[in-house]
């Protein structure tokens, strides 16, 4: 265990960051989605973000200016997503690829035009890079974005729209004009998060530099049900599987004991599923104690723990008895989990219940 | 265009070599077929009500079966081997395939979300394999070993007077052709591709009639990942001869493209796959050639074309407007 105990404040700290993209575009997509509004598009928006921020800060020599240019441009993309999607009701995954291959090419012909070079923007020095703020707005912004749903009337009419259109409708709250604004928050948070990427992380902007995170933020919105603070862990969760993933990189081959501390781990996160699950059910019916939920899910989790220690033994006997656990073993976890639980633990009936679904005002 | 390039010259590249006899033509339908293949795939999987985003991952699965038959069994010959490379790679992708549409039948799980993790699983997993398993020792790339010479299948060129053997336009263009011919039987003149139509047209009407949907969504899964692999046939036996990590650019994600364009029907399918496949050849000069136009331009047209077709109420709300404006 020594080498997993060295490895954790570092493990910690490469969490935080590489949670920071995926939280905020997840909460972005938590605003779109509890509106009704499906956005695959996050990954475009973020893509965005990081390219308008990191020629804007090339530019002026200031993140700031950067950050919002970003957010500009995200709400533009995001604006325009709303109006094929809401406006025009095309369908929403189609339209939402269409706004991801849009904004592979778009910043590559444009950066080839501005600097010919359509691979990547130009280099910006380390005083104009923005790295730990970016990290602080995000986790600031999950019980932000908690008190706007629950609290304030605006979250309720977003709410009320993803569930139920027509009701809102007749109770005098504008659809459409909800759906757009929902929409439009949610390209302006994932633009910060590409922004984050793009001169934050890094000091330029590379083609497609976002590789697959805003489909992963969307992953954690679901794995968090589309609410705020369950998203958060979830993006941790992922975070904290792709730090193992960077942080081992040079290993190689992952310890065995380190994987099985892993497994354990994630299996922690399962039985805390069952637990709430079983929690959401018994609302309906009698509460039972807390002592009973408890002690039930720590010996599930035990159970989980034991059952999954002894499979490993066998595995390793058979498969890897000379090396450890390849590191791409580690990199499908979050996709696993996520189709497990999407399988297991999450009926559809969670989703916002228009989800997807066009909205017609009758005439 | 705004860029400060000619923009005649820059779409009369992209166009000229893409029509050109015989290379130019070679080339286009060289890059057409693996569109044609998953165009199908996702055409198949909307007709039946699903979006398939898993082509991609699909296409890896079944190009590294393809692979691995072609490596393990490299000693069989040819008039057995290619047949059944290519079953191993249509079987693969019928499996990657079928995984969502179980997950969706058995679960109710949605497939958007399932396909799109599988992609990232089937990368990784075979990066796995092709990492530690069947590279050849020492070689920097990552790619497997090649498949054995009795794998190959022929090039187009061979046959055709003028086309140049360099040209990698091989016998799956065929293939492709014959799949657009299968899936316009299977979908129209079968009963099981009735079931599949009136699944994707109403669920409950198709159970009520006597249909089970969820055997209609694993069928149409499992055939529209057939079809994506079938890309691994191209890909790996007619052109490459190994499997190489991360091969296709998006080609996956073009079907979709391709799919809506071609309005979910053969022929469209066909159509439109010709005018991507003649974009993605004109891109290359016009990246060699102009100074500041890139080759990104291609991915630009195709996202519009996406988001215009799937829009396609904004032209009659356009054209309702224009025609109150005469009756006016």
């Amino acid at each position: 265990m020594s080498d997993f105990i060295t490895l954790l404040p570092i493990l910690f700290f490469t969490t935080l960051r590489l949670t920071t993209p995926l939280l905020l575009a997840a909460l972005g997509g938590l605003f779109s989605e509890r509106a009704g509004v499906i956005n695959i598009a996050l990954e475009g928006l973020m893509l965005s973000g990081a390219f308008t921020s990191a020629v804007v800060t090339w530019k002026t020599g200031n993140p700031w200016i950067g950050v919002l240019c970003g957010i500009g441009a995200g709400v533009a993309v995001a604006w325009v997503y709303a109006i094929f999607t809401i406006k025009f009701k095309a369908d929403q995954v189609v339209s939402g690829t269409a706004i991801n291959i849009l904004m592979i090419g778009l910043p590559g012909f444009l950066s080839g035009a501005l600097f010919l070079s359509s691979g990547s923007t130009p280099s910006i020095p380390e005083q104009a890079q923005m790295p730990y703020f970016p990290i602080i707005f995000a986790f600031v912004m999950v019980p932000v974005t908690w008190y706007v749903l629950y609290k304030t009337p605006f979250g309720l009419r977003l709410r009320a729209v993803g569930e139920n259109p027509a009701a809102a409708d007749a109770a005098g709250v504008s659809v459409y004009r909800i759906r757009y604004t929902g929409v439009m928050i949610s390209g302006a948070l994932a633009a910060v998060g590409g922004a984050y990427l793009s001169i934050g992380q890094a000091s330029l902007f590379t083609r497609n530099m976002t590789a697959g995170r805003g489909f992963i933020a969307l992953a954690a919105l679901i794995f968090g049900k589309w609410r705020p603070v369950q998203t958060m862990l979830a993006c941790l969760f992922f975070g904290f599987t792709e730090a193992l993933t960077i942080q081992v990189q040079g290993i190689q081959f992952i310890r065995w004991k380190l994987f099985t501390a892993i497994l354990i781990i994630i299996v922690a996160v399962i039985a805390l599923f069952v637990i709430q699950l079983g929690k959401e059910r018994e609302t309906s019916n009698e509460k039972l104690p807390l002592w009973i939920t408890a002690t039930s899910g720590f010996i599930t989790f035990l159970l989980a723990a034991y059952i999954t220690k002894r499979i490993l033994g066998v595995v390793r006997e058979y498969w890897f008895a000379e090396t450890g656990i390849p590191i791409q073993f580690i990199q499908i976890i979050p996709y696993v989990l996520t189709i497990v639980v999407l399988a297991g633990f999450i009926g559809a009936s969670r989703a916002p219940k228009a989800l997807g679904q066009p909205y017609q005002k009758e005439r | 265009m705004i860029v400060g390039d000619n923009p005649i010259k820059a779409y009369g590249l992209l166009i000229g070599s893409a029509l050109s006899y015989p290379v130019g033509i070679g080339y286009t339908l060289f890059y057409t077929t693996p569109l044609i293949f998953t165009g199908l795939a996702v055409a198949v999987a909307f007709r039946c009500g699903l979006l398939n985003i898993g082509a991609e991952g699909q296409l890896y699965v079944a190009a590294f079966a393809a692979t691995w038959i072609g490596i393990s069994a490299a000693k069989l010959p040819m008039i057995l081997l290619v047949p059944i490379a290519c079953i191993f790679a249509v079987l693969g992708g019928a499996f990657w395939g079928a995984i969502p549409g179980v997950l969706k039948a058995r679960f109710g799980s949605h497939e958007v979300i399932n396909t799109i993790m599988l992609n990232f699983i089937a990368i990784s997993i075979l990066g796995y394999f092709t990492q530690y398993h069947y590279k050849t020792p020492g070689d920097p790339i990552m790619q497997t070993a090649p498949i054995g010479a009795n794998a190959h299948i022929p090039r187009l060129g061979q046959f055709i007077p003028g086309m140049p053997e360099f040209i990698p336009l091989n016998f799956a263009f065929i293939l492709a052709l014959l799949a657009c011919v299968f899936v316009y039987v299977f979908l129209w003149k079968t009963k099981f591709g009735y079931e599949i139509r009136a699944t994707g047209l109403n669920p409950t009407a198709a159970e009520y009639g006597g249909i089970a949907p969820r055997k209609q969504i694993i069928v149409a899964m499992a055939l529209s990942g057939a079809l994506a692999g079938m890309v691994g046939i191209h890909e790996v036996l007619g052109y490459r001869y190994v499997y190489y990590d991360n091969f296709s650019a998006n080609v996956g994600f073009t079907g979709i493209a391709v799919a809506l364009l071609g309005r979910n029907h053969p022929v469209g399918v066909l159509f439109a796959a010709l005018f991507f496949g003649m974009l993605e050849r004109g891109g290359i000069p016009v990246d060699a050639f102009t100074e500041k136009v890139s080759k990104d331009i291609v991915d630009i047209l195709k996202a519009l074309v996406i988001l215009f077709v799937a829009g396609e109420a904004m032209f009659q709300m356009l054209f309702s407007k224009l025609g109150v404006m005469k009756e006016q």
